[in-house]
């Protein structure tokens, strides 16, 4: 197998000062996002877009991938030291690990959480490596039909994992569908729902919309309770595991590392899913399940590697078959096309470098954040001070100076705004954002693919049961939603996210 | 209170609802075509019909289920200086140039928490503003006035 080969291809492009420059500037960035409160990766990856565009395409996917995993990092700092997590993924890691800090062990919790995350990383980059290929070659054969359903299961998927009304995420796909479609019409070319706006003609802005339902809702939501953080652990000592601790956080990380990347590759959150999944499961076989909530160090190591591992292998459907598998994969697609790329199963055989440089950056990523995190973890710890009334006016004007930056346009700055205001509202009245910009994002793919399938067929819609990939493709979707409105499911959903509340 | 609802359930239904409406109305302007030769306007007539559906379910749903807890207060002055600022922003960016609207920005978004002094909100803007010129505008080489036309004395 040639997979050495490319790999060395791969840490060849990552290995690029210029490269090791910007993973580290995004894992830098990622962890420091992670540790702020109200800001999250999707809205920081949407307003650094537009930077990325002056960067050549391997450089700027490195940049933007280190800020997502980067997060996963920070946030459980978060999570550990202020019971806050600042990322959704980290909630779990919250349960135990404040716990664990309360008891003056947040040094073990610490560094467990970046051992078990760097193990895990390292792990699941492996496995993308290994799989990514025979997927994208799987993915050539695909016509119309089979991209229409993949992109029906993809949503139909997310809305399964999504927790919350199943009705309204619907809704929300739906309405993020709707939103796609704004612009010219791709066979005719007619201007849809433009309002004879001259700037609508290309579709609504991307980086508007995730800034607006992610960033500006999310603040005007924190703006309804303003809180003061209380950072309990100034000062963070003992870093180091003792063998007992050692000993103990072996089986929840290997277990961890395969929950993670097994629910990794499902569409729509799969990294926070995971996390909790790793919890219960650490928590059913432990011998001392009454630990957990009372500073079980399994409860940290578990959920913070499975959580790693997703956001790694969660580029695998992004990068063998085009098809986001959450909001900031979203983005990437979006990256990707700003850089004259279509993300899909040609990458890896017309830009190997590039996608063999992303995956090697990873694990470099990996290796930069345990070095950020640990020895430099008094810094995080210093900045977790900064109150949130000074930081988000500093969010609110990166948004606008982002979105108006990329095409020069005041439009996309009035759309911030709208996006702003319908996100919050809609976040208020308990419909999530999420599905909302994955469907936004797959829209004009799915429109293409229905349409062009139909010219296929000639009209005929079985074409999608009687091709054999179409059809299991929508088999499975269908089982995803049976299987999420299933009244036992249902049951267990609201278990398995009852603790996140 | 006096319907036996959920509120948020009806109000959630009610936008997705008017959406769905709005989008499949619109689209019946466009040409519908076939299955076969589908239009512009074949797509979006179909999801706007399924959003509006979608909606009415949601809001049925939510009859005789009244909200048991209570939501949290609207924050009015965050939503209307937040967003004020950003309309602010695109309304003048041209106009009056770089450092005073990232400038009157800062002060307004920072004054939309209850808990930031005029004077904090004051230094925070110096500080932005100095933030973002070296990085926006000296680093990224974003092309903007810094000063804009409208502050310039004519013929100067």
């Amino acid at each position: 197998m040639d997979i050495l080969a490319s790999l060395g291809l791969g840490f060849s492009v990552a290995l690029d000062p210029v490269n090791i420059f910007y993973c580290f500037l995004g894992v830098l960035l990622g962890t420091l996002v992670g540790v702020l409160p109200g800001i999250g990766p999707t809205a920081t990856i949407a307003m650094l877009l537009p930077i990325t565009f002056s960067l050549s395409p391997a450089t700027a996917l490195i940049m933007l991938a280190g800020i997502y995993y980067g997060a996963q990092y920070g946030g459980s700092t978060t999570a550990i030291l202020i019971n806050l997590p600042g990322e959704s993924s980290s909630a779990v890691t919250a349960i135990d690990g404040y716990q664990m800090a309360k008891k003056g062990r947040a040094g073990p919790a610490l560094a467990t959480a970046a051992l078990g995350s760097f193990f895990a990383g390292s792990v699941a980059t492996l496995l993308l490596a290994f799989f990514a290929p025979p997927l994208a070659r799987a993915a050539l054969s695909f016509g119309a039909p089979e991209y229409f359903s993949l992109i029906v299961l993809g949503l139909l998927v997310s809305i399964a994992l999504a927790h919350g009304s199943i009705l309204k995420a619907l809704a929300m796909i739906v309405l993020g569908l709707l939103l796609g479609m704004v612009g010219q019409d791709i066979y005719t070319g007619q201007p849809r729902f433009t309002f004879g706006f001259r700037e609508l003609f290309s579709g609504l802005n991307f980086v508007s919309v995730a800034v607006g339902v992610f960033g500006v809702a999310e603040i005007l939501r924190n703006l309804e309770n303003e809180k003061t953080r209380e950072v309990m652990v100034r000062t963070v000592k003992n870093l180091w595991l003792s063998k007992e601790d050692f000993r103990r956080i072996i089986g929840p990380v290997l277990r961890g590392t395969g929950i993670g990347s097994l629910l990794g590759v499902l569409p729509g959150g799969g990294h926070i899913l995971s996390s909790f999944a790793s919890y219960s499961a650490e928590k059913r076989i432990s011998k001392h399940p009454e630990e957990f909530g009372h500073g079980a160090i399994e409860g940290v190591a578990g959920p913070e590697s499975a959580n790693n591992a997703a956001a790694q292998t969660s580029f695998i459907p992004l990068l063998t078959l085009g098809i986001p598998a959450h909001p900031v994969m979203a983005l990437m697609v979006g990256a990707f096309i700003l850089q004259g790329i279509t993300p899909g199963p040609n990458v890896i055989n017309d830009q190997p470098a590039l996608f063999w440089g992303i995956i090697a950056s990873m694990w470099i990523g990996n290796v930069l954040l345990v070095v950020l995190n640990l020895p430099l973890i008094g810094l995080w710890v210093k900045l977790l001070t900064i109150p949130y009334r000074a930081l988000f006016p500093a969010i609110v004007l990166f948004a606008c100076i982002g979105c108006f930056s990329i095409n020069q346009n005041v439009f996309d700055v009035y759309a911030v705004a709208f996006f702003g205001i319908v996100g919050y509202v809609l976040i208020r009245l308990d419909c999530e954002p999420a599905p909302l910009l994955l469907g936004f994002v797959l829209g004009p793919l799915l429109e293409e693919h229905l349409r062009r399938a139909m010219i296929i067929s000639r009209g005929d819609p079985t074409i999608f049961v009687t091709r054999p990939i179409s059809a299991v493709l929508l088999g499975l979707a269908l089982l995803a939603v049976v299987l999420a409105v299933l009244p036992s499911i249902r049951r267990k959903r609201a278990e398995v996210f009852v603790e996140e509340d | 209170m006096a319907i036996n609802a959920s509120r948020r359930e009806l109000a959630s239904g009610g936008i997705f609802v008017a959406f769905g409406a709005f989008f499949a109305l619109e689209s019946l302007n466009y040409e519908i075509g076939t299955a076969f030769r589908m239009g512009p306007g074949f797509m979006p007539l179909l999801l706007g019909a399924a959003l509006a559906a979608l909606g009415l379910a949601i809001a049925a749903n939510g009859l005789r289920k009244p909200d048991t807890d209570v939501a949290p207060p609207i924050p009015w002055r965050g939503i209307v200086l937040v967003l004020g600022t950003i309309i602010f922003f695109g309304a003048t960016i041209r106009g009056l140039g770089f450092i005073p609207v990232v400038f009157v920005s800062a002060v307004a978004g920072a004054l939309s928490s209850r808990h930031n002094s005029p004077l904090f909100a004051a230094m925070l803007a110096v500080t932005l503003t100095v933030m973002c010129t070296l990085i926006f505008v000296i680093g990224l080489g974003l092309t903007v006035p810094w000063v804009g036309t409208w502050l310039r004395f004519q013929g100067a």
